[in-house]
């Protein structure tokens, strides 16, 4: 018992229960991941820098859309939010560890597995799986290549992986919260993740349905998505969306929990509407499930299932609107600072709120007739996943990184890495809705020709972009091994638990629990 | 956490035991919930009419009178899938119809291939909200359809358009996808099909 | 595994060595902003930013409908961001702003929560109406069912007869760069989709293989080709002229390259097409009468042969003047350049051309023949309108 500390070697990271350890390999596998994804999409971007076919062929080009999609969703985005609930969430919440830690290593150690079998399919004769990351039947099941096999087992096991890591997530909140620690105490990272971890459970099981059923029309003669044997394939996007569209708010909720956290601390006042951003959570949660059908405008659907559909997502509005009008009230009559943390905080606000009204654009029904399914929908959804979720992860790292480590990061590397990050992600994405609107539709390797001028100015961004993260991954190192102490509160004076232990957080923390008051 | 629990290995056995059991039966249950999506979705479909979905098996007249005051525009559409040689038309393109009348017409296939072929036709109605309007009291796309090497076949379809068919529908189109589904059929089923084909042929052609 | 291994190595070199060309490309490329030689793009075409208005009345309130929601989204975010912006630059440390301590509101959060309610409201009561005008049933005059192949259209008139399919003709020399790209690289086909202006068409819209989704900009028309199932979308066209747009719905290998053309004409021009399409179309289906079996097409293909070629390739195929036929890479290659070689002839030699001097019906035969003949034993045929399709075609 007591302080001892980690074991040494590998096996202290194969057999680790320890959230912190956990956290940690989340946290660097979905760099890994991100910076395979960003290859892929680099692949992309650089067949698009020109009209024709440079670089690739159309078959491989459409690898690697598909597996970049796969890849930043479920390889980058999703396991870092987990990395970070695995190291915050115990110490936010003043508990000694996760409430299952056998179970939560064993959630972790099978995502590699996942992805080495997904990405060794590039590899397999008839190429990996290139039917784009929604993978519609019947190209993905008639028409897939016979790789699609193990794409449907890496699919089973990362779903398999998060609904166990929400399980934890959800026990550890529910159970181990401290004394005093009442539910409209927690901070609001704690309550995104417990609302997120909710959806995974709710959405992780429908995604491995509909991918089983594929497996089923595949390879034992059921015909789910076949019309030829009853089937439907538009009954496949309404699995898909069911588990797609909450599946975008579980890339974006814990978003809102990390931005809440740090625009209080850098402009020294505390959160406005604490209470209606938890109700706010709660309602974009729950309208996630009534609104999958606008991914499907144009497969004919009756009047009466658009007008509803068109309703339902106008109304997630609200809710967002409401987080952003207290962000923004937050910050107003502050003392501000601008630190790195900060700078991705509000870079986070102000695009995610572009990616936002672009969604209400293609919420609209007749209007989305002339956006679905072209580069608008791309620069839309890449403005709340780039900016929203990614930023909001770096904002995290840069955040919290002190007290995982001990060192202040460099912050002249950091604002450069922003500010790097800042214009290549706004060169690429931006002149994507232009091209969108002009016509240029999504997923295809090669444009006519008055495309190529906006194309080619998202390539260089894109690249821009690209190796800016690399430089991320040197100022991470950077600090890991060296650099100013950090203090234990590290920012001036921080709302929360996690500023009242050391710098570096201890190995073990609340072994004893805290009192809240 | 104030209430009572029994405690001792034992009962925390029976209480895994429980556990246990209930977990196993919720993954079986989910594993056939799955199954049970398709008489659902269709269910779902037949309801609200997404997809232009329409019956699949025969439906039974109530005794329905002819609404003669109002004409609508029935149209036959025939398409083949991929790889189905087929050649599959209607024999007429274009009815004018009165509600509740009950309508007879007749699809043409022939089968060119040098072997026996079976296909399944699926219907679709568009546009979809007429699809909970339209009945078909008989149809080829109940049955599989099977034809001998070069044997052709007129294909009988009856059907009634329901006389609450909202006003503002003037056109309804009627379209048949053939499949070829010869690749799921046992192999008794086509040897065994020179002979029962002829008399098939014999009964539905005139 | 070491199968996989060699595999991964070879495409990842090649990915590789292609990657590491960049810097040359781009170097060649940024200072024409395209490759030498391309056609020139309309410098207003190379800068839209924006949706087109289009050339119908749906499109156009569509158009006004994504302006509207759009000067809207400007709005609130003026404001939000003006807001954001006024208390970064006003409040801050460095300026000497001392932090209030206020964290709620209910009246205010109340506010912001009924007036986006209200704004929305407000948007979506021109999106209803613009939806019921879309999905308008009454009856069309012309209607035309669309079928979305891997990777083509096919167009059928319904109840005319008319039926044909739309091949992108983009060359594969201009896709891979080796000739200069065309004014509609990408964009171009062999038979457009004609329609009349000021009538009400209908698309019925399915697929054979995949989902596809047929849309054309300028009609403001976007709507799924799902196999087995129908959907329905119309339009009418007020200007004459020629829309191109693009499949909208990932289809596989060549999903990029499958455009749509839309050729929009009066109403007499219209007529006249639709005639001279008939008067074809019956050409093609007498042709298509006359599909035979193997054996007839290799014993006509025969007669054919001894008539007209054997005096160069000899009665056993094995060559004379002309070449050997037996084993080669023409009689036994792909079909294409079987066809090829018979309808247009191999220039710099003595053989002709022969799409002219022979009927449809003959060339097949006799490519059939060539084919199965002498231990050829290709089994695969050819048809008159095979033949016809690829002579039209080319």
């Amino acid at each position: 018992m007591g302080d001892h500390g980690p074991a040494k070697g590998f096996g202290r990271w194969l057999y680790t229960t320890n959230h912190k350890d956990i956290g940690t390999m989340y946290l660097w596998f979905s760099f890994a991941m991100f910076l395979m994804g960003g290859v892929f999409a680099l692949v992309i971007r650089a067949e698009l820098f020109q009209p024709g076919l440079q670089l690739v062929e159309p078959e491989f080009f459409n690898q690697m859309t598909t597996m970049h999609g796969l890849v930043m969703v479920f390889g980058a985005v999703m396991p870092a939010f987990v990395g970070l609930a695995n190291w915050l969430i115990p110490m936010m919440i003043g508990a000694p560890d996760m409430a299952l830690p056998r179970m939560n290593n064993w959630s972790f150690w099978i995502l590699p597995f996942a992805f080495a079998m997904l990405t060794s399919t590039l590899f397999m004769e008839g190429g990996g799986p290139n039917f784009g990351w929604t993978f519609y039947a019947p190209l993905s099941t008639t028409y897939a290549p016979p790789s699609v096999t193990y794409f449907i087992f890496a699919v089973h096991i990362m779903g398999a992986s998060s609904i166990m890591g929400s399980i934890n997530i959800i026990a550890t909140i529910l159970n181990m919260r401290a004394p005093g620690m009442t539910l409209m105490k927690m901070p609001l990272f704690v309550w995104t993740w417990l609302i997120t971890a909710y959806l995974l459970i709710a959405v992780m099981p429908v995604l491995a349905g509909c991918v089983t059923m594929m497996l089923m029309d595949i390879h034992f003669g059921t015909s789910f998505f076949s019309a030829a044997g009853g089937g439907d394939p538009v009954l496949f996007q309404h699995v898909f969306w069911f588990f797609g569209h909450p599946e975008v708010y579980i890339m974006i909720l814990p978003a809102f929990g990390i931005v809440s956290a740090i625009i209080p601390t850098f402009a020294r006042k505390p959160l406005f509407g604490y209470a209606s951003m938890v109700y706010a959570t709660a309602s974009i949660a729950f309208l996630s499930f009534i609104v999958w059908a606008h991914h499907m405008f144009t497969v004919g659907m009756p009047i009466a299932g658009e007008l509803f559909f068109m309703y339902a997502t106008m109304l997630i509005a609200v809710p967002t609107g409401v987080k952003v009008f207290n962000w923004v009230t937050t910050m107003f009559r502050g003392s501000m600072t601008f630190e790195t943390p900060m700078l991705f905080a509000i870079a986070f606000v102000i695009l995610f709120s572009i990616g936002g009204f672009s969604g209400l654009m293609l919420a609209i029904a007749p209007a989305d007739f002339q956006y679905h399914d072209t580069y608008f929908v791309v620069a839309h959804f890449h403005y709340v996943l780039v900016p929203g979720a990614i930023f909001s992860i770096m904002a995290a790292v840069y955040y919290w990184l002190p007290k995982w480590c001990g060192n202040m990061y460099d912050e002249r590397l950091g604002k450069a890495h922003f500010w790097l990050s800042f214009i290549g992600l706004n060169v690429t994405f931006f002149p994507m809705h232009f091209v969108g609107l002009a016509g240029m539709p999504r997923r295809i390797p090669d444009y006519a020709l008055q495309f190529a001028d906006f194309n080619q100015i998202a390539s260089m961004g894109a690249f821009l972009f690209g190796f800016s993260q690399v430089f991320f991954l040197f100022i991470v190192i950077k600090t890991i091994r060296g650099g100013a102490q950090a203090t234990d509160e590290v920012w001036e004076s921080p709302e929360g638990l996690e500023w009242t232990v050391a710098s570096p957080a201890p190995y073990h923390t609340f072994t004893t629990p805290p009192a809240v008051k | 956490m104030q209430h009572e629990q029994p405690t001792g290995p034992l009962s925390a056995k029976i209480d895994l035991r429980r556990l246990i059991t209930r977990l196993v039966a919720v993954v079986v249950g989910m594993f056939f919930f799955g199954f049970a999506l398709v008489p659902l979705y269709d269910l779902f479909c037949d309801v609200t009419g997404l997809n232009g979905k329409t019956n699949s098996t025969a439906f039974i007249p109530a005794t329905e009178l002819v609404d003669t005051s109002r004409n609508v525009t029935v149209q036959f559409v025939a398409t083949n899938n991929e790889g189905m040689p087929w050649e599959f038309r209607p024999e007429i393109f274009k009815l004018s119809v009165h509600p509740g009348e009950e309508i007879e017409t007749t699809f043409f296939a022939r089968n060119p291939q040098r072997m026996t072929m079976v296909a399944q036709a699926i219907p679709s109605v568009s546009p979809g909200r007429a699809a909970a309007y339209f009945h078909k009291t008989e149809c080829f796309c109940f049955n599989q359809q099977l034809l001998e090497a070069g044997g052709t076949v007129d294909m009988p379809l009856r059907f009634i358009v329901d006389r609450d068919l909202p006003t503002s529908v003037n056109t309804i189109t009627l379209s048949y996808t053939l499949f070829d589904v010869t690749a799921d059929q046992p192999e008794q089923v086509l040897s065994a099909a020179s002979v029962s084909m002829a008399s098939y042929v014999n009964t539905v052609t005139p | 595994m070491r199968l996989i291994t060699t595999q991964l190595a070879r495409k990842g070199l090649l990915v590789l060595s292609r990657v590491a060309a960049l810097p040359a490309l781009l170097a060649t490329s940024a200072a024409t902003w395209a490759a030498p030689g391309d056609a020139v793009v309309d410098e207003a075409q190379r800068w839209v930013l924006n949706m087109t208005e289009g050339v119908t009345a749906v499109s156009r309130e569509i158009f006004d409908l994504h302006m509207l929601i759009f000067w809207i989204c400007v709005a609130i975010a003026v404001v939000v961001f003006g807001v954001m912006f006024w208390s970064m630059l006003m409040h801050r440390k460095s300026a000497g702003a001392k932090a209030a301590s206020f964290h709620e509101s209910t009246m205010v959060e109340i506010a912001w929560t009924v007036l986006p309610f209200m704004i929305l409201v407000l948007m979506a009561i021109p999106a209803t109406s613009s939806l019921i005008k879309i999905y308008d049933t009454s009856e069309a005059d012309i209607d035309i069912k669309i079928v979305g192949y891997q990777w083509k259209w096919q167009y059928e008139y319904l109840g005319e007869d008319v039926s044909f399919f739309s091949n992108l003709t983009t060359s594969q020399d201009e896709i891979y760069g080796r000739a200069p790209r065309g004014e509609h690289y990408l964009l171009e086909v062999d038979e457009p989709l004609v329609i009349p202006i000021n009538k009400k068409v209908r698309f019925l819209i399915t697929a054979n293989d995949v989902l596809h989704a047929w849309w054309v900009p300028a009609l403001a028309v976007k709507r799924d080709a799902i196999p087995g199932y129908i959907n329905d979308a119309w339009t009418i066209v007020e200007e004459p002229g020629i829309y191109r747009g693009q499949c909208a719905e990932l289809c596989g290998k060549a999903h990029g390259f499958m455009p749509i053309v839309v050729h929009a004409m009066e109403e007499q021009d219209y007529s006249d097409w639709l005639v001279e399409k008939k008067k074809e179309a019956l050409e093609i289906a007498k042709m298509n009468e006359l599909v035979l079996p193997l054996d007839e097409m290799y014993a006509r293909g025969e007669e054919v042969y001894l008539q007209s070629c054997a005096a160069c390739h000899g009665v056993d195929g094995k060559g004379g003047v002309g070449p050997s036929m037996v084993g080669t890479a023409i009689t036994t290659g792909p079909m294409q350049g079987h066809v090829d070689v018979l309808v247009n002839g191999v220039q710099g030699s003595a053989m002709q051309a022969f799409g002219n001097q022979l009927s449809e019906l003959d060339l097949a035969a006799v490519v059939t023949y060539e084919r199965n003949a002498w231990g050829n034993n290709m089994g695969d045929m050819v048809q008159a309108v095979d033949v016809l399709n690829y002579k039209k075609n080319q």
